[in-house]
Parts: C-alpha cells; structure tokens; sequence
C-alpha cells in the first residue's frame, strides 16, 4: 500500500520514465524467505519453537524494517534531503544485514537426514584441512570466537575471494561479513545472539555452539566457495 | 593510609559514579594510579576483597506477574553471576585488584579502547544497578525534585516516557537505556568544559551498547532498563516494545532514582566547589608568576634604558 503511493508520488514527480520506475520498484521490497526444511526438524539441536519465533518473528521484523527504511530512503533521495538519508544508513544497515545474515543462515542449516552435520566435501574440505588443519579444529575455533563474542553478533567462516583464502571472522549485532572486508564471500555463519538459543540453552551459549554442528549442512557453503574459487 | 580511607568511603557508594569524590576535571588515570599503588601496599597485610555477587533487594518472585522468577533465576543467579565470578578471576593478581568496582570500570575503558576487564565489570556493575532500579509494585509517576526536572528538560513525563522508550527499543543489538545526571561536562567523552554553566546541569536519555555505562561519560546514572535479549526473552520472546512498556509501567522504582537524583546532585555541587577552589589556587599561582615575570621584564627594560 504504502509503496503503491510511493510509487505513484514518483511518476508525478518524475515523470514518464516507467522503466527505472518498475526498476526502482523491484529493488525496494524483500519478504521472507520460506525454510527448506520444517520448524522441528532440526531438533533436538534447535527447538522449534527456536526456529519458529526465528524465522517468523526475527527475520521477518528485520524485513520490514529493511523495506520501510528503504522505502523512506527512496522518498529522502527523491526530495534531495541529504540528512535523511544519512541518518536512514544505521537502520539499512542493521535491518538489511538482518535479512542477509539470515538468509545464509537458514542455507547452513539442516535435518540430520538431510545432510545436517556431514563433513564438507570436495575443494572446501581440503580448503579447510590446509587452512586450519582439520574440520574439528575449524569448529573448535569458531566456537571459542563465537563463546567470546560480547553481546549479540555471528561467527563467520568466510573466503577472501581476492587472495583465494579461508578467514574466521566474527561480526557485532547485524553487521553482515562484507563489513569485515569487501574481498570477504560468507559461506557458513552462526547467529550468536541471545535469541538463537535461549528458550533451549539459557545462559549456555557453548552448548549451543557445541550442538549445532550436528544440524550444520555444507552444501551451501561448498557451492559459494566453488565458485569464488574455480 | 588516607587514599585507603577514601576508597573506603567510595565504596560506600556503590551505585553512584565515584569520579565526583576523586575529585572534578581530572582524568581517571592519574588519579588511580597512585591510590593503586598505595592500595597494594596495604593489601597484602589484608584480606583480598573480593566482589560479591549481591541478591536484589526483593525475593525472586517478587516481581511477577511482570518479570517471571525463571527469568530473575537465570538473569541474576546465572548471567550477573558469571559476570561477577569472572571479573574476580580476570583482576585476581592483577593492579586492578582491589580497587572500587567504578575506578576497574573507568580505568578498563579505557577512553573507548577497552581492556578485557570491562565488559564483566561494568555487567556486575550494570545488573546491580538494574535490580534496584525496580521493586514489587513500581512504575507510577516520581514527584518532587525529580519530577520538576523531568518536565523541565524533557518537556512532560509523557515525552521522557516517550524518548526512554525508544531509545531502549532502538539499541541495536544488546545493550541499555538509561536516565542519567549530566553535571557540568561537555557532550564530550570525558572532556573538560571550559564554560560549566546551571543549563549543563541535566537531565538526558542515552543508549549504550553491551557493557557500556554513563560512568564512562561521567554522568551520573539514575535508572536503567536491560535490553539484552536474556532480560525479557523467557517473558516476551521477540517483543521487546512490551517488555520496555511493562518496566515502565509497573516496575520502576521511582523512589530509587530520586535518591540516586539527590546524591548525583550532591557530588556533582561538591565536585564544583572543589573545582572552584582549585581553580583559585592555579590563578593565585599564576599572580605569583607573572609578578616574578614582571620584575624581570621591568628589569630588563630598566637594562636597555641605559
Ligand atoms: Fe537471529
Ligand atoms: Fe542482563
């Protein structure tokens, strides 16, 4: 609706030019992206009223925030209020890194019969065998980064798509990998914040860490790092 | 001896900012550091005092229907717990150990590069600070002073209640809302104003990320709300909107706010007296220097004169 009006508010405005119109108009929206896999069937590693709350509580309000700063920023750009639109830049992008992380989030995740918790094959498994010595000491030390992370934030392995090279990084809040370095390809990330695993875990974020490996699926992240590197 | 006694007295003030009795304007560091060093002097023929974890100031059930005993379970007895315990760890055998639980948070913070005794000692500090901020039955509207100042620089209650809110709904991430006293300081971390005047004497709403208190800005604290997601997420889940709406509305302490308003008012007038009275004694020192200067200019004009 409010786009709708936004849209229209445009062609007043602006005139004739339909086409960056339907552009503009199809860059500004995101929705929810339905899970590959049902609420429940990543217990008992994650609950599903975790995942539930997660997905249709969580993600969504990062979406709607998302699309409500953009849209605003949209009418900030239109009017030439600079101030505006630097003042939107938080909000994009807590709310927008919101929606990226999960996104990939949702991709690393899967039921045990379903490729949940399978080591790594192919280039990427060897990948992580040179860079870190073995898939278990990868985990060991993604679980201490993200056990010390202070306050609400992920734990990323990523690839430097530049130097062809696998890089552990954490990241605060919703700051999405590529604030850690613009060379920088997420391929699998651990959402850290409290609401990941309190209803189940309380105050024992190491067990979380500990547990969702059993649920981790490795085929999004093998496809990513094939193809940044060939 | 008298550096131990005046930590002593800090100490009695756990929960407001104890800059205010080491006195005004200057920075945290050279002032510690010497009652440090003095400190572990003494403490070795002591027992080493170790911070405790303090229960709040009503049962566990007490807050409920609003704030649950699983949630006060979990909040008090695990995360303020830990945060206490490792804080005793981290500082044991350290130059931190010993000193007041504000001087660790200031020193730690270290004007924003923070050392890794921050984040527990200002949680330790925060929580407590969070639990007597409520009480059974809390919520209303304060009065008196408080009042009076509230609708003087935030316009009415309603528009406190209004930006309190969302400046707790807007933290990003973990983190705290506070009230806060902000006396003769500029919007500067730390810094000094040249030009305190009664208009900087006030109150303000401000945000802080994780372990981040006002103690690091020099104001004085008054109420917070924990906006982690441990502190309402086995009451609210993802609504924090309503779990902000609740401690405003049936938890605050009103009466414990006023009293933090009355003693930040009081350290911050003592702190301006001292201020002043050092003041006179550098322009005193400076008369003495110039008169001295004067002479010998005079003198050396009397020289060229010839
Ligand atoms: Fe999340
Ligand atoms: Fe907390």
């Amino acid at each position: 609706m409010a786009l709708r009006s936004l849209a229209t508010r445009k062609t007043l405005t602006l005139g004739l030019n339909s086409t960056r119109l339907t552009q503009s108009r199809a860059l500004q929206t995101f929705s929810l992206p339905d899970l590959p896999y049902d609420y429940g069937a990543l217990e008992p590693a994650i609950s599903g009223e975790i995942m539930q709350l997660h997905h249709q509580k969580h993600h969504q309000t990062y979406i709607t925030n998302y699309n409500k700063a953009l849209e605003q920023l949209h009418e900030a750009i239109q009017k030439g209020d600079s101030s505006t639109v630097v003042k939107l830049q938080s909000a994009i992008k807590f709310n927008g890194g919101g929606h990226i992380n999960h996104s990939i989030f949702w991709k690393n995740l899967a039921p045990i019969h379903e490729g949940g918790g399978e080591p790594p094959k192919g280039s990427l498994g060897w990948a992580i065998d040179t860079s870190f010595g073995s898939l278990e000491s990868l985990i060991q030390k993604m679980n201490a980064e993200g056990a010390a992370l202070q306050g609400s934030g992920w734990v990323w392995l990523g690839v430097d798509k530049e130097l062809k090279k696998l890089v552990i990084e954490t990241t605060a809040n919703q700051d999405p990998l590529v604030t850690k370095g613009p060379a920088l390809v997420p391929l699998l990330g651990i959402d850290v914040w409290e609401h990941a695993y309190y209803l189940q875990y309380k105050n024992v974020r190491p067990d979380y860490l500990k547990n969702i490996w059993k649920v981790i699926d490795w085929k999004y992240a093998s496809e990513v790092y094939e193809k940044e590197c060939p | 001896m008298a550096a131990a006694a005046s930590m002593a007295t800090s100490l009695t003030f756990p929960l407001l900012p104890s800059q205010g009795l080491r006195g005004p304007f200057t920075s945290s560091l050279p002032c510690t550091i010497p009652q440090r060093r003095f400190w572990r002097k003494v403490a070795t023929n002591l027992i080493t005092a170790k911070f405790e974890l303090k229960p709040p100031p009503y049962t566990l059930n007490a807050l409920e229907p609003h704030m649950s005993r699983q949630t006060l379970e979990y909040h008090w007895g695990k995360h303020h717990r830990t945060y206490v315990e490792n804080l005793n760890k981290q500082i044991a055998g350290t130059e931190l150990e010993g000193l007041p639980l504000e001087d660790i948070i200031i020193v730690s913070y270290n004007n924003g590069d923070i050392l890794p005794a921050f984040n527990n000692a200002a949680q330790a500090w925060n929580h407590d600070f969070f639990w007597e901020s409520m009480k059974p039955g809390g919520g209303g509207k304060p009065s008196g002073d408080l009042l009076d100042l509230i609708e003087r620089d935030f316009g009415s209650f309603e528009q406190f209640i209004q930006e309190f809110k969302s400046a707790a709904a807007a933290q990003f991430g973990s983190g705290w809302a506070w009230l806060a006293y902000k006396a003769n300081r500029l919007d500067v971390e730390n810094a000094v104003n040249p030009w305190p005047s009664e208009k900087d004497k006030k109150l303000v709403v401000v945000k802080s990320p994780n372990a981040v208190n006002p103690l690091v800005w020099d104001y004085f604290p008054l109420l917070t709300i924990d906006v982690w997601e441990h502190a309402y997420y086995l009451d609210f889940q993802n609504r924090r909107p309503d779990y902000i709406s609740m401690f405003m509305e049936k938890l605050i302490s009103w009466e414990a706010v006023s009293a933090r308003l009355e003693k930040a008012k009081a350290l911050a007038a003592e702190r301006e007296m001292e201020e002043e009275r050092r003041k006179k004694e550098e322009e005193e020192k400076q008369t003495d220097g110039e008169a001295v200067e004067m002479y010998l200019d005079s003198d050396t004009d009397d020289s060229e004169a010839e």
